[in-house]
């Protein structure tokens, strides 16, 4: 990846932060973290690498498809679906509010360019699975991502999932764990902890990268890699911050999953985040 | 497969010779399997279309949300597993990865309560049709007989929704005959036999049950109406209602647990529309226990005998 788009992608990514932490100050409250942590690999994806999606046609047969297994972080995809056109920008001031058509766990029923459910954790890569085996199936050429979080990984369906994949050999199927080692009660590591992470994946089966997940150069690499390995799916691992980008969430770990905004927090986020725009 | 040679097959093998029909003439239909297809049926499908056929092993919950991404792709997924492990172990990724995310996959749980027979208590569901019931926008399908189901597994199939279907694995006893002229209809209850005292009102197994606990009231003399309720989930308010308006009271007779299945579908239908005297048949708020099935429905009194014993107590309960 050359330096211009280096570039391009990192400045997407803060107008993508502003959006999330606007979207979530209009409502008042939200999942903050979560959704500010996988900003790159979202972004990398959809302004770099899905190939045929199409923001006039959501449902384009063929097309690359992204599930967002850890569903409430539905405010990182909301911000890029509307940045891309899929639907107005206004509508996320409409987030969690009575008759929503975007409400903060994602849902494929009400918004344009959702491609899968999810929200109840640990089902979406099942479904990712399944739509590998479709485009598989369809032989349309289709690539299926999917966003998992650490915090999920201790379902166990998705180890159900992963050894069905290898199983079937989905080698279009690009998974991603969201890894920035905190979930709602505490960190990961004080619970049920997951290490060593990419060790279970390879013992699944998995070609596994571990990579720095806010580097949007090392994102497009490891999914170049991805795509060349052959015969199993890739899972590749994000080493990211949970709220990254935003000095109030960075500073509350664990505090950070949900967060309630006033209009005066919510003003300086956006203030903040705006400034990083401009810088 | 029409009616005629359905009636005379195994229930599990209807299911597995009308999806071979289909399979060969839809490329979008796909059977998974959770280490159950032996006793399914569907094991021998995979023969012969081997790229369509799954097996994901003991993970129904995988099976759930694989088969809602090919239905997201636009494939047609039945997965195929024992009752209580298609509903009770998966009822959240029913819920949402299926249902609530408006994906249309046919789940089948084959050998529903005294069904499941030797495999006792742990594999006998008595809750499956109750947890479905409450998932908003799933249909409950529970054939009356082997020639009904095959015609129904048409309608099924073109139904714009998931469906439940609770099916037994053997060889039926013919309960439903299709009326010169008069379509089968997946959302209508049928008439089996009129009556004017009591109505019948049962389920699966319980028709067959039903039917003879008519004929023991016929003989003192008390005229039963035997309705067969195949779709739990919508119910057939309509036949229902009109049926106890000329009772005047009703048995339910289901083989599943009396809170949140059939018994429950009536009782609530009925106090809202026209209250009504009831006695429910079935497990008695529960577990059900390892033995042959004729053993069990004894020991769960559930048989033509104490249908009939609930008939002539709710006709005391009659204004």
């Amino acid at each position: 990846m050359d330096e211009a788009k280096i570039r391009e992608l990192n400045r997407k990514c803060q107008e993508i932060r502003y959006l999330i932490v606007d979207t979530i100050g209009t409502v008042g409250v939200g999942h903050v973290g979560g959704s500010l942590s996988p900003v790159e690999a979202v972004v990398t994806l959809y302004y770099h690498i899905m190939n045929n999606i199409d923001p006039s046609d959501p449902k384009k047969a063929g097309r690359d498809r992204f599930v967002l297994s850890k569903g409430h972080a539905g405010p990182v995809l909301y911000a890029v679906l509307a940045d891309k056109g899929y639907f107005d920008k206004e509508m996320l001031h409409t987030m969690n509010k009575p008759y929503t058509k975007l409400p903060s766990h994602a849902d494929m029923k009400l918004t344009p360019g959702v491609d899968m459910t999810a929200g109840s954790l640990g089902q979406g890569l099942s479904a990712a699975v399944g739509m590998a085996i479709g485009s598989k199936l369809a032989d349309d050429g289709a690539y299926i991502y999917a966003m998992v979080g650490d915090g999920e990984s201790q379902e166990g369906q998705i180890w159900e999932a992963a050894m069905f994949a290898a199983h079937e050999k989905l080698e279009r199927l690009i998974a991603f764990t969201d890894y920035n080692k905190e979930q709602l009660d505490g960190y990961v590591n004080e619970m049920s902890g997951l290490a060593p992470l990419a060790d279970k994946w390879r013992a699944f089966g998995w070609y596994v990268q571990e990579i720095d997940g806010h580097d949007v150069a090392a994102i497009d690499d490891a999914v170049l890699k991805a795509k060349a390995n052959k015969g199993c799916p890739s899972m590749i691992i994000l080493n990211t911050k949970k709220g990254k980008g935003y000095s109030r969430a960075e500073q509350t770990p664990i505090g950070n999953h949900s967060m309630t905004f006033t209009e005066e927090e919510h003003q300086a986020a956006i203030a903040e985040l705006k400034g990083g725009l401009e810088g | 497969m029409n009616f005629e040679q359905a009636s005379v097959l195994p229930m599990r093998q209807v299911a597995a010779d009308w999806l071979k029909e289909k399979m060969a003439e839809d490329d979008k239909v796909i059977a998974i399997n959770a280490d159950l297809g032996s006793a399914c049926g569907t094991l021998g499908l995979a023969k012969a279309f081997p790229d369509r056929v799954f097996n994901v092993g003991i993970a129904e919950a995988n099976m759930a949300g694989v088969a809602a991404g090919l239905a997201a792709y636009g494939y047609k997924p039945y997965i195929f597993t024992f009752a209580p492990f298609a509903t009770r172990r998966i009822a959240d990724q029913l819920a949402i990865s299926i249902s609530y995310a408006g994906l249309k996959v046919v789940i089948i749980g084959t050998d529903p309560g005294v069904s499941a027979q030797m495999n006792g208590g742990t594999h006998m569901g008595v809750e499956d049709t109750a947890i479905v019931r409450a998932i908003p926008g799933i249909m409950v399908f529970e054939p009356s007989d082997c020639g009904q189901y095959a015609v129904a597994l048409e309608q099924i199939d073109a139904y714009d929704g998931p469906v439940f279907i609770r099916q037994l694995r053997k060889i039926t006893p013919p309960v439903y005959k299709p009326v010169d002229g008069k379509e089968f209809n997946l959302l209508t209850a049928d008439l089996l036999k009129e009556g004017s005292d009591v109505s019948l009102i049962a389920s699966g197994v319980e028709i067959e049950q039903a039917m003879k606990a008519a004929d023991i009231l016929a003989a003192e003399g008390i005229s039963a109406e035997v309705i067969g309720v195949h779709t739990v989930k919508p119910l057939d308010k309509e036949t229902i209602i009109k049926s106890v308006r000329k009772t005047g009271c009703a048995v339910v007779c289901d083989n599943h647990n009396v809170i949140g299945g059939l018994c429950g579908a009536v009782a609530e239908t009925l106090a809202l529309n026209c209250p009504t005297p009831l006695e429910f048949i079935g497990f008695q708020d529960c577990f059900g226990a390892v033995g042959k099935m004729s053993d069990l429905m004894e020991r769960f009194e559930m048989k033509d005998k104490h249908i009939a014993g609930a008939a002539r107590k709710v006709l005391t309960r009659k204004n």
